[in-house]
């Protein structure tokens, strides 16, 4: 019997999903929706009676001090009592095999009331008044009710008899006739079986096969295609590239191990014995030193295409995702801390303005943060970082960036596996949810991605995960495995693929556990389902580790044992399913040779752009050309520039997204995401304590700016490792060891131009790596980041991301009661400047906020930066320093803004006395780099001024610019000393507060 | 001084167990991480342990309400257990997810009087959505209400970050919360930063200061004994000054306040 148990808010509480409804109703212009109510349900199929359901309800399923329930029978004929009198009623289910993580937990409530059941599903439920207009309904529904990449809306009463899911496999081995198919063929394999493999690439599994003298099997085939993946391989960046710009030509063999590898490897050439980098490049994290005892570990991902698609789902198994690379790096670390940095279009952009298969830019926002938030904080692991970027091109292509930071002892960095070992499966069970992650995620976007590849969009566990954790570090601690990696893009087939690479594996697919029957054994090898681990364990260990699981409910299973045998066998039963070399498989594939060209954008000076919707830097000239910058206002005074740069999306508060992270879990917390008098101001960075008995700290921050890149991604990449390593130096990180990270997202590498602004940025993180001594310890790309559809007019558009390279930095502190934040302290103290500022105006958030285009773009010092960072570090060490902010988006005026309303302060600065020569205009808004404002106690200035470094021609750039005032006025003197700011900082909060403040 | 054992009672999903154990060993106690499948299994080792303490976290991931599937297996195969222990002379702390447990297992505010609960009964409170229905983490203020409470002696009023979705504290009727505000029961209130000695009267104060709409601004409920104290706050995350957030403005350095609330528990068995 299928019972669907209903349940509702009390009559006289608030129906909040029904008001949430309602707004996004009125927000989606369906103003024939006037009311709703809503309800959950669990559907519930066992052979209990009405009784045992009642008693299942009964303040188990629903909280009866603010929740009524009522019970009801289905059958597939249903004309259940739930219709309502004169409503329309729509029902929201996820699909059938999508992860329920309600459902789940509920089943094991039930049984442990002893109820067995079938099935348990959960649904939404909503009524609407009966006159909605057809379309009206059409729009809620599937804008606002439901995401059909994983769910399904029905209309009316249910009529469903069960939901049991499963079915019987009869097993069924299929090969490929691939050795006969010609090119043509060939491709049309590649792109209908979702292998996304290029010509070449099949060409060469077809000469493979040929020669083995039989076809491959249709596992084989998958195991190829999902090794030599993008995803998987990084083919295109560590392959051959012939680079050109206009001043150098270079041929890379592998583009990745010549700009960034070997920054890293210079870097640990020069600090020799110092070196404090321990496992970099080879393992699932970077792992550098942190004490005696533990080693730090660091690894961020991105889930791009999975959260355009479905983005609850997609950043909820990003953040999954990347907490497993540290538990599978070396032989497990413990997570500490997560980092989440996310790119979206607008969020006031309108729905009438979507192309086709895009889901709108503000749900996808607050979907994405609701994702990270529920796996974060059921993990128990504080989200402590992140940044939000803006921009239109993100419109079908969102960038979900998600890291995570673990500590690991300094003998556990390294990985033991042998043959004879056992292959040993943990965690959550295989479902056919994820089948093509890999490959989907090596391809373009489209409209039609949503019904092609909803397959690879999965909904995540994170308490299966959290007690995977828990049972791995305790078995880790027991030295119980030998080896351990994750299931992530690939599954088994990824996991096994690579712990066996040097030796050999046999797998028994049969074995492994499933979510539900009928499951083919190729769907087993590469189901992308969340929350699996694998590990090598010695035959001994299994007994031990069989128990210690069994003790916390988790699941492990031997699915097959690694061999001295160089190949990869697969059986289902006895029958053998695939018997691949691993030397074919791991170097078989072709070398992806590129062309990548940089064409230098023309310098333009800024002034008004030329109109049309062009991203500055694009356009060829500018008729409105003159040498003096555009000052929109008219006014002497900058307030309203001040005001409109706070408002914009990349400046404004993020504390609605903030506030929903657990920041504080694990008792590390020591400097906030949100710092100040009224826990308000932004900080530059986080610090933690990842020891409970150790006072050394880390900081976590990162730095990125799309905008600087249609300028020159050499730049882009610069600043990007400036701010990054500013920002841990602004909280008291030692700047000489901070590790940093790369994540490139960029379009489509296929065209040269595309790849070109690639390299040149590598070709900059290389530069300023080496001249930081910031060497790179881990790192990701993602390409083909682009949406394709057809527009009204039947023309095919493409939108490509601006180039998105974000950069995180890890750094440390000797003890973090040394850290600084951000907020002025007290009135009367000093504030100086630190660091030089140019005359550099280009993709500045004043040019955005005043439609400006062309400028120079902010680069980077290479000689003077490093000896800022140190002198900064020293004085904050030396305890000279109240508040250090660095500065960013928006410069000087914007940083002096932010300390003061932190504060709750006021500040009254001259850039009179500056000693640089740029106009006000540049003063307060250039974002020139390696600049930071710091509050100097007034006793201290005579130490602090005694201590500049001294440099080659005697001018340390710090500049001191004024004081801490108790007025809570932002007060400014220009050049030519008449007043060009004056405003109240509560003005000023409130206007950078109110943009993100949804509800 | 005698060295109480505590069992920090964690089942899948809790998250707060190292560093809420961590926080008892600071002062002086001896805590073992016990998983509850361990206690279900055998029930009399809970009679080991001088303090029970369930931590936060999502257990069994909050699913079908925050905190009901582990208070079941308190009231059910553990509900005896559990009576020889609070009729002992022994404590019992709930922080967040565990105060949640407490309440839902009819643990609070009844105490050793109600337990076992009957199966009939119908809950008299529950935790629920906060107001702003979303996840919020954010520091409060909090004032004690209950001169009884053994785990707040000393403590007028104390900083601590609240981190939870189904806080408000919601009773079954207006007489309910004035029998617990009469009888000694509301252990801690959220309270306004600026007023001074309670002065604010009894009005549910707006957001940050009430974070989720409790009523009565209720932040944590004791027995009648004072040995029995559920709270959303986080003491286990103000253990050092370091995690306040005004820490780098007021310069605190040293121990948390947070600290007191574990060494009262521990000083308790002294």
């Amino acid at each position: 019997m299928l019972w669907e148990v209903e349940i509702r808010p009390k009559e006289n509480l608030v129906d909040r999903e029904a008001t949430r409804i309602l707004a996004e109703s009125r927000a989606l212009g369906a103003d024939s929706l006037q009311s709703v109510q809503t309800a959950r349900s669990f559907l519930i199929e066992t052979d209990a009676g009405q009784a045992d359901i009642e008693r299942a309800a009964d303040g188990l399923l629903a909280d009866l001090v603010v929740e009524n329930y009522s019970i009801h029978e289905l059958t597939a004929e249903s004309a259940s009592k739930s219709e309502t009198n004169g409503s329309r009623l729509i029902n929201v289910l996820l699909q059938p095999g999508v992860t329920d993580n309600v459902a789940n937990s509920a089943r094991v409530a039930l049984q442990e009331l002893g109820i067995s059941t079938d099935a348990v599903a959960t649904c939404r439920k909503y009524w609407v008044n009966s006159d909605t207009t057809a379309d009206d309904v059409d729009r809620v529904a599937n804008k606002a009710l439901a995401n059909d990449a994983i769910e399904q809306i029905l209309y009316g009463p249910l009529a469903l008899d069960s939901i049991a899911l499963g079915n019987d496999y009869d097993f069924d081995l299929l090969t490929v006739a691939i050795r006969t198919m010609d090119d043509g063929e060939l491709t049309v394999l590649s792109r209908d079986g979702q292998l996304y493999l290029n010509l070449t690439e099949m060409q060469t599994i077809k000469q493979h096969f040929v020669e083995l003298d039989r076809d491959p099997t249709d596992a084989e085939l998958e195991t190829v295609a999902q090794t030599w993946s993008e995803h998987c391989s990084h083919k295109t960046l560590a392959g051959r590239i012939r680079y050109r710009d206009g001043e150098q030509e270079r041929s890379f063999e592998n583009m990745l191990k010549e700009t960034i590898f070997e920054a890293t490897m210079e870097i640990r050439r020069r600090l020799g014995d110092d070196d404090w980098c321990i496992s970099v490049f080879k393992d699932n994290a970077g792992i550098v030193k942190f004490n005696d005892e533990q080693a730090v570990c660091i690894k961020v991902e991105t889930h791009n295409h999975p959260s355009a698609l479905e983005p609850y789902g997609g950043a909820n198994t990003g953040i999954g995702g990347v907490i497993r690379d540290p538990l599978g790096t070396g032989l497990g670390a413990r997570p500490v801390c997560n980092t989440d940095v996310f790119c979206f279009a607008p969020p006031e952009t309108p729905y009438d303005s979507l192309p086709p298969g895009t889901l709108h830019p503000k749900v996808v926002a607050k979907a994405v943060v609701a994702g990270v938030r529920d796996y974060g904080n059921r993990m128990g692991i504080p989200t402590v970082n992140g940044a939000v970027y803006f921009d239109e091109r993100y419109l079908g292509n969102p960038l979900v960036y998600c890291g995570n930071v673990a500590m690991i002892p300094v003998d556990k960095c390294e990985k033991n596996q042998q043959p004879g070992d056992l292959i040993v499966a943990i965690g959550g069970r295989t479902g056919r949810d994820g089948i093509h992650g890999a490959t989907f995620s090596s391809s373009e976007l489209t409209e039609e991605s949503e019904t092609l590849s909803g397959g690879a969009v999965q909904i995540g566990n994170a308490i299966t995960e959290k007690m995977v954790a828990d049972v791995l570090l305790a078995a880790r601690d027991r030295g119980l495995y030998s080896s351990i990696t994750d299931c992530g893009a690939g599954g088994f087939s990824s996991a096994v693929g690579e712990m066996g690479e040097e030796m050999g594996a046999e797998v028994w697919l049969d074995r492994c556990p499933l979510k539900y029957s009928g499951l083919s054994y190729t769907e087993i090898w590469i189901s992308e389902a969340q929350e699996r681990m694998v590990l090598a364990v010695p035959p001994a260990n299994w007994d031990e580790l069989h128990a210690l699981c069994e003790a916390e409910g988790v699941e492990a299973t031997i699915i097959g044992e690694f061999q001295q045998t160089g190949r990869l066998v697969l059986k289902y039963g006895d029958s053998k399913v695939a018997d691949l070399s691993m030397q074919f498989l791991h170097d078989g594939r072709p070398p992806v040779i590129r062309e990548a060209i940089y064409e230098p954008v023309p310098a333009t000076p800024l002034s008004a752009a030329s109109g049309g919707s062009k991203p500055p830097g694009t356009s060829e000239s500018s008729p409105a050309s003159s040498n003096q910058p555009v000052h929109t206002g008219g006014s002497p005074r900058f307030d309203d520039d001040i005001k409109r740069i706070l408002a914009s999306l990349n400046v404004c508060s993020k504390e609605w997204i903030i506030r929903q992270y657990d920041h504080e879990v694990q008792s590390g917390s020591v400097v906030k995401p949100l710092v100040g008098v009224q826990n308000d101001g932004p900080s530059d960075a986080a610090v933690i304590r990842p020891e409970l008995n150790s006072t050394r700290g880390l900081a976590v921050a990162c730095g990125m700016n799309p905008r600087y890149g249609d300028f020159d991604p050499y730049w882009m990449a610069a600043s990007a490792i400036d701010e990054a390593v500013r920002n841990c130096v602004a909280v008291g990180a030692d700047p000489d060891q901070i590790a940093i990270l790369d994540n490139f997202c960029w379009g489509n590498t296929d065209r040269p131009e595309v790849l070109g602004s690639l390299v040149r940025a590598s070709l900059a993180c290389y530069d300023v790596a080496v001249a930081f001594g910031t060497p790179f310890v881990s790192g990701k790309d993602s390409l083909n980041n682009e949406f394709s559809y057809d527009d009204a007019d039947g023309q095919r558009q493409t939108v490509a991301i601006p180039p998105s390279l974000l950069i995180t930095a890890l750094g440390q502190l000797d003890d973090v009661a040394r850290a600084v934040t951000m907020d002025l302290k007290e009135p009367g103290n000093a504030v100086y400047l630190v660091g030089t500022t140019h005359d550099e105006m280009g993709g500045s958030h004043y040019a955005l906020v005043n439609d400006l285009e062309g400028g120079e773009v902010p680069r980077v010092d290479l000689d003077a930066a490093p000896a800022v960072f140190r002198a900064v570090h020293s004085w904050i060490n030396r305890g000279l320093i109240r508040s250090c902010h660095d500065l960013s988006e928006g410069g000087l005026a914007i940083a002096a803004a932010e300390m003061a309303f932190a504060g709750g302060l006021g500040l009254e600065l001259d850039l009179g006395v500056a000693t640089q020569n740029p106009d006000d205009i540049a003063l307060l808004f250039s974002e020139s780099n390696t600049r930071f404002l710091v509050e100097v106690v007034a006793e201290k200035q005579a130490d602090f001024e005694a201590s500049l470094p001294s440099t080659d021609d005697g001018q340390f750039p710090v500049t001191k610019l004024g004081t801490v005032t108790e007025n809570g006025q932002l007060q400014i003197i220009g050049t030519t000393g008449e007043t060009i700011v004056d405003a109240d900082i509560n003005e000023l909060k409130a206007v950078w507060q109110k943009p993100l403040a949804w509800n | 001084m005698a060295t109480p054992k505590v069992c920090v009672l964690r089942a899948p999903g809790t998250n707060c167990d190292v560093e809420t154990a961590h926080a008892f060993d600071m002062c002086g106690a001896s805590s073992e991480r016990t998983h509850v499948f361990r206690l279900l299994e055998d029930p009399a080792m809970l009679a080991e342990y001088q303090v029970l303490c369930i931590p936060g976290g999502f257990s069994y991931g909050d699913d079908i309400g925050a905190g009901v599937i582990f208070s079941r297996q308190l009231s059910g195969q553990l509900g005896d257990a559990l009576g020889e222990f609070l009729q002992a002379d022994k404590l019992l702390l709930g922080i967040c997810n565990g105060f949640q447990v407490l309440l839902k297992a009819g643990i609070l505010p009844g105490g050793d009087a109600t337990w076992p609960p009957a199966a009939v009964t119908q809950p008299r409170a529950t935790l629920t959505w906060n107001d702003n229905g979303k996840y919020t983490a954010v520091w409060v203020r909090l004032r004690t209400g209950s001169s009884s409470s053994v785990f707040l002696r000393g403590i007028d009023e104390i900083d601590m970050p609240v981190a939870h979705a189904e806080g408000k504290l919601v009773a079954r009727d207006e007489a309910e919360l004035q029998r617990w505000q009469s009888d000694g029961l509301v252990a801690m209130t959220y309270c306004s930063q600026s007023a001074v000695n309670g002065d604010e009267g009894s009005a549910v104060l707006p957001f940050p200061e009430n974070p989720n709409g409790s009523a009565g601004n209720v932040a944590g409920l004791s027995d009648a004994t004072g040995r029995v104290l559920g709270l959303m706050p986080h003491p286990e995350r103000f253990i050092h000054a370091t995690q306040h957030p005004q820490w780098t403005r007021r310069n605190l350095t040293g121990e948390g306040d947070g600290l007191k609330v574990f060494r009262n528990a521990v000083e308790y068995f002294a």
